[in-house]
């Protein structure tokens, strides 16, 4: 099925299933510990091995020996494969630093053996007595160096208008430098793969993946094998937001310790390693410059910006994208430097660009609407565009972004914020308020689904993964609405390679492609039963099919045979001629400790708009790990580069420090009641990637606000304002 | 104080029942350990019997075994999960002996005789704890994969204030201690979740706070 | 993490005999960073001897009206001892502020103690450690190194390491010793002041300890009143360790005493600092982080101690 024009009128107008607010169904499983995790699956497949990584200590350079006789000849060592054994395996399309083999070393922790053992203890200890010989090289890690470099080099990305000529008349400008720190995704459960290529020949990998499909092209192209003998399983998965797009080494050295010894192995990746084996967000450097006149209208806007990339490419983190579309204003520049890098490989993290874009872009819109004396919600309001502020032929196809910051400010109740920063005090608190938007666009993605009714029970099959997201949930709803049938008797199977090929869970398009696959199968079934009945005039209801004045249980319908009906819902080129995004605006009350200048979030506010809400409990969650998520990224989280050696240092959970309860709020969501014809039959678009945009910014806002002291380099961290706070307190 | 008061060690050792137990001591070295695992010496592994939902279990173990990689290896019980192996994240969290730990910093071969409970000893999926249920009416999870940890910590949670016991941001350490927001979420800190479930997490909590009060 | 025998003990003398006796030997209790630390091979010990069951882990009034803490004393049965919240609340906020509850279930008051540091190339055996690998060098102190959390005052040219523990400021401020049985079967006493090493050219020896040496009890003096408050200061809210905390006991004449966590390889006090209490944070500090060489990325501890100090003050 082809999506060929915006939606009319139809069924989900009237739903009965989505819309609501729906328990998880998986959540039975998952709070009883029975849900499978990729690593836990004893059941799967019999005489398992256990694998463990090793990794390379140097940031750059070649391995010159590998001393492998000891680990070899230790108790349990089944197999030892080691990077110099094999020749360099190829880099799938999908990746860009080489998961395994050769000499050559691109960048710390990347992996250069695994040990498979009968079990953890032997094939951890195992590891460790590998005796590795390195060639050290001079590498390149230092994203400061390189911006300053590169400042103003090199054509724009796209311009409009007469940005120097704009500047030079304007009344009121601001010019400032913003920098954001390398990110770690740190979901809870590590890469982890069982992999059984015991023959050699057909590969089995349960893994955890949020791209069945990706993951299966990958390891034929990294294996040079047919993709026919390859299945990816991967049901349950702990967590991802991007980290689990493209195949990593856990799948990989699996695979290749199977096919050593000959048996399956399971594989996790230990904590410490994966912040440098595996991917992050990359560090950001932006200039933003802002020029407007005193009625406070932008009229020009300029945003260069460097992040690092592996060599090759794969760094999806340009903020500067979002700055072409959020806010009107005649005329623009933007320029983004993809600096090449010996570090780890930059990837996707939820939000890539907007999330570190709008972390500097939304306190340069403080910052401005300070300068022009205005209120920082009426600036937004007044620099709303409705279009494409580049192509003006473009338009939004729904953006509510205005109505969000209204009904923001006056649910936080904005009119009585702190106005002059650092005039509220709680005893040794300075209680500031900030506030952001966001904006995060809403692409879709092919994607198919297979459905079976049997006894009128629908059984939803399709590649699609739930990382926490609400998959299981929305897909069944979906299956439900359109057949008119109580959630109970809809099962939803997902991450099999063997089911039809689906979005997979990244980029904020999980929910609106997924559901419109599975709408796309059900069309088909609901078509495939009206053939049967020799009628086109059928509806669905309360588990009856109804053709003409008949109404017939679906459970007869499909009591002799099961009915199965598969499509793919293909996304038309009409989405081109629009932009189709999701907006938000943010509040937050922070406090300020006078003396320590630790800043301790008070009470969080996101106003949404993103279409159709398909269930309003799971959207909800995506919204506030987003919000979470995006407290972390503002007040603790950074990887720090070691800049002689070239690795991040702080790589385990207790160096690398992500929000833990105590840092929580109240937290308050609020959905716009919208619909967007333009991005599905269901009108809804995603918000898992909203909900982190934008928040950091409302939280630096807010501590400027508490304390009159403007901090443009991520964390906030107590040492960059404790100099500059009042000597007494 | 200390220098002219200090008792005498050994006699209060002596009082201690068992230490005096000569022939206990001499047992305790190495103790009996068939090695299973091929290659492994055999002093290098130990018979060790434990309670874990209320099943007897004997079972013999390289030393080195955690009593996490023990309970998901051994007993094929994975409802504790393995985040981080090193103390940082709670996902780990069961109770031994009625408290919570972090099983992953704790060897099997420590727990001779203990009772553990794990996410399975609380509730099935077809017979939730109160606990497990309010985490899924408040969606106190999205990935799940922290989940048995954070409610394993949050039943326990609850018993600690219910003892008394204080915390971080208890105000008066004297007075009794009330079941108030900060207190959970001070004490919920040591079960880090990712996807940010924690506003959830802990409505889920006051739920079951507030039906048992 | 490398194969290891195994044996319970059951009472300190034979534990300390053993250790003395067996190869490679050390006691575990808790467990919390030991095993944290063979996971990585940081820590390499051939024979475990398991005190736990030497029943060291009662809490007694001592006739001078101290306290004795047995060494196996949990983190949590330490805080959540009535006379402890009554009349050193010091050491149970330092206490629950350290770790999580989950950890303090485990970890034991001699455990505590004898925990070792936090610095990143400490825990990254690939990287230069001194105190790890004596002559590789410090990793810390090289340009460009990430040293943000570790050590200003105490520290030498070989290691800038700190200790990480809550506790053990609480303890020093209260002026506690540290009992502990040699394997000869002596019974030691130690001044908590006395007890870790400053790190000089052997940063790998922390302690006075002696090979096979226990620590079977931490003593407190009989109570001394006064105000007692720890505020530990942390990037994140919770379950992180102290980029620097403070200990303090102050009595209504203005005198009292200090001790700060987060910025030296031990509890870090001096009885001349404290004569400076009643004159504020900036001349206590002043003597207390007298030549202190901080490196470029935590000189903010300075200010930060003082200013931490200066908010405990006022907040009376």
């Amino acid at each position: 099925m082809k999506f060929e024009e915006p939606t009319s009128d139809n069924l989900f107008d009237r739903a009965m299933v989505i819309g609501k607010a729906t328990p998880r169904i998986d959540g039975p499983l998952k709070v009883s510990g029975q849900a499978p995790y990729a690593y836990e699956r004893h059941d799967v497949v019999e005489d398992q091995l256990v694998g463990y990584p090793l990794g390379a200590t140097i940031g750059r350079g070649r391995i010159t020996a590998m001393d492998t006789e000891a680990a070899r000849n230790a108790p349990g060592v089944a197999a030892v494969v080691t990077t110099l054994d094999i020749d360099p395996l190829e880099i799938s399309s999908f990746n860009n630093a080489r998961l395994f083999g050769g000499n050559e070393v691109r960048h710390y922790h990347q992996a250069i053996a695994v040990v498979v053992a009968e079990t953890l203890e032997q094939a951890r200890h195992a590891a460790e007595m590998i005796d590795v010989t390195y060639e050290e090289e001079e590498g390149n890690f230092d994203l400061e160096k390189a911006w300053q470099n590169g400042l103003g080099t090199d054509e724009a990305d796209a311009e409009t208008g007469n940005v120097d000529e704009a500047f030079a008349s304007a009344e009121v400008t601001l010019d400032e430098t913003y920098r954001t720190p390398d990110q770690s995704h740190a979901m809870m459960e590590p890469h982890s793969s069982i992999a059984d290529w015991s023959d050699g020949e057909n590969m089995t990998v349960w893994t955890s993946s949020q791209m069945i499909a990706w993951a299966r092209k990958s390891l034929a192209e990294t294996f040079d094998i047919d993709e026919d003998r390859i299945r990816v399983e991967s049901p349950f998965v702990g967590g991802g937001f991007g980290a689990k797009l493209f195949l990593r080494s856990d799948a990989v050295l699996a695979a290749l310790g199977s096919r050593a010894a000959q048996r399956p192995v399971k594989l996790t990746l230990p904590r410490p390693f994966i912040f440098n084996n595996a991917t992050h967000r990359s560090a950001t450097i932006q200039r933003i410059r802002l020029a407007a006149g005193q009625d406070g209208r932008l009229t020009a806007i300029e945003h260069e910006a460097a992040a690092h990339e592996f060599e090759g490419g794969g760094n999806e983190e340009n903020p500067t994208n979002l700055t072409k579309l959020f806010y009107a204003g005649a005329n623009r520049r933007v320029k983004h430097h993809d600096v090449v890098l010996d570090l780890p490989e930059s990837s996707s993290m939820r939000a890539p660009g907007e999330a570190s874009g709008l972390m500097a872009f939304e306190i340069a819109m403080d910052e401005m609407a300070e300068k022009l004396g205005m209120d920082p919600v009426e600036f937004r309001i007044l620099n709303d565009t409705q279009v494409d502020p580049m192509n003006p032929d473009v338009p939004f196809s729904d953006r509510n972004f205005v109505d969000c910051l209204k009904v923001g400010a006056e649910r936080f109740g904005w009119s009585d914020r702190n106005r002059k920063p650092g005039d509220t005090r709680d005893g040794l608190w300075m209680v500031g308020h900030g506030m952001a938007g966001a904006y995060r666009g809403a692409p879709t993605l092919t994607s198919g689904a297979r459905v079976r009714l049997e006894r009128g029970h629908l059984t939803v099959e399709t590649d699609m993964t739930d990382i926490g997201t609400g998959s299981y949930t929305i897909l069944a709803q979906t299956g439900a609405e359109m057949l008119g049938l109580p959630l109970e008797q809809v099962t939803v199977k997902l991450g099999d390679s063997r089911f039809p090929a689906s979005s997979g869970s990244g980029g904020q398009f999980g929910a609106a492609s997924s559901t419109a696959g599975v709408y796309a199968a059900c069309v088909a079934l609901r078509e495939e039963i009206a053939r049967r009945l020799e009628t086109d005039d059928v509806r669905f209801e309360d588990g009856n099919v109804i053709a003409g004045n008949k109404a017939i249980p679906l459970e007869e319908i499909s009591a002799d045979a099961e009915i199965t009906a598969e499509d793919t819902m293909e996304f038309g080129d009409f989405q081109d001629d629009l932009e189709i995004g999701t907006f938000a605006a943010h509040f937050v009350e922070v406090g300020v400790h006078a003396a320590t200048a630790e800043v301790r979030v008070r009470r969080m506010l996101a106003v949404c708009d993103a279409g159709r809400i398909l269930n309003p409990v799971t959207a909800r969650s995506q919204v506030i790990g987003g919000m979470t998520m995006a407290l972390g990224a503002a007040l603790s989280e950074q990887l720090a580069v070691d800049k002689p050696r070239g690795y991040f240092v702080n790589h385990d959970l207790a160096g690398y420090e992500v929000a833990v309860h105590a840092d929580v709020p109240d937290q308050e969501v609020i959905f716009l009641d919208t619909l967007d014809p333009a991005i599905s039959p269901l009108k809804a678009k995603g918000v898992g990637e909203l909900g982190i945009c934008g928040v950091a910014a409302a939280i630096a806002n807010a501590t400027y606000n508490a304390t009159g002291i403007r901090v443009r380099d991520y964390p906030i961290t107590l040492d960059k304002m404790l100099d500059r706070l009042p000597e007494t307190f | 104080m200390p220098p002219a008061t200090a008792p005498d060690m050994r006699s209060q050792m002596r009082q201690n029942d068992h230490s005096s137990d000569a022939s206990a001591r001499r047992k305790s070295p190495g103790q009996q350990s068939p090695a299973q695992a091929e290659g492994i010496a055999s002093g290098e592994m130990t018979t060790v019997s434990l309670k874990v939902n209320g099943t007897e279990h004997t079972v013999t173990l390289d030393n080195r075994t955690t009593l996490l990689d023990a309970l998901r290896e051994k007993l094929q019980l994975t409802g504790p999960k393995k985040g981080c192996d090193h103390g940082q994240c709670g996902a780990c969290t069961v109770s031994v002996n009625g408290k919570r730990i972090n099983s992953c910093l704790s060897l099997a071969v420590m727990h001779e005789d203990d009772e553990v409970t794990t996410i399975e000893g609380i509730g099935t999926a077809d017979d939730l704890d109160p606990m497990q249920q309010a985490f899924i009416d408040h969606d106190g999870f999205q990935c799940g994969y922290c989940t048995p940890g954070q409610i394993c910590s949050a039943k326990a949670v609850l018993e600690e204030i219910r003892a008394g016991s204080p915390s971080h941001v208890t105000e008066d350490l004297t007075a009794r201690i009330e079941v108030t927001e900060a207190e959970i979420r001070e004490r919920m800190s040591g079960n880090i979740c990712r996807c940010g479930a924690y506003a959830n997490i802990l409505a889920a909590i006051t739920e079951v706070a507030e039906e048992r009060a | 993490m490398r194969p290891f025998t195994y044996e319970r003990a059951l009472d300190p003398v034979s534990a300390a005999a053993r250790a003395a006796e067996v190869p490679g030997a050390r006691f575990i209790a808790g467990g919390t960073n030991l095993i944290d630390l063979m996971k990585l091979e940081i820590e390499t010990p051939d024979h475990l001897i398991d005190v736990n069951g030497t029943g060291l882990d009662e809490i007694t009034v001592t006739e001078d009206g101290g306290l004795r803490i047995g060494a196996l004393v949990s983190n949590t049965d330490l805080a959540d001892h009535d006379v402890v919240r009554r009349d050193y609340p010091v050491l149970t906020r330092a206490l629950v502020a350290g770790a999580s509850g989950q950890l303090r279930n485990k970890a034991t008051t001699g455990g505590n103690l004898l925990q070792r540091t936090r610095c990143p190339y400490f825990y990254d055996t690939a990287q230069p450690c001194n105190k790890r690998a004596q002559g590789s060098g410090c990793a810390a102190l090289s340009p460009g190194a990430h040293s943000r959390q570790l050590g200003i005052i105490g520290v030498s040219d070989a290691c800038i390491a700190q200790h990480p523990s809550d506790m053990a400021v609480a303890l020093r401020v209260l002026d506690a010793v540290v009992e502990t049985m040699t394997p000869a079967g002596d019974i030691r006493l130690i001044p908590l002041k006395d007890f870790h090493c400053l790190p000089g050219s052997t940063p790998e020896k922390e302690s006075v300890l002696m090979d096979g040496e226990i620590i079977t009890a931490v003593y407190l003096p009989p109570p001394v009143g006064g105000k007692q408050a720890y505020h530990k200061v942390r990037d994140r809210a919770s379950y992180a360790f102290a980029l620097v905390s403070v200990a303090l006991i102050r009595h209504p004449d203005g005198s009292g005493r200090v001790a700060l966590g987060g910025v030296a390889p031990k509890p870090w006090a001096m009885d001349e600092a404290d004569a400076e209490l009643p004159n504020g944070a900036k001349a206590v500090m002043a003597k207390l982080l007298e030549g202190a060489r901080p490196t470029e990325e935590n000189a903010f501890k300075i200010r930060l101690a003082e200013r931490t100090l200066a908010a405990m003050l006022a907040g009376e």
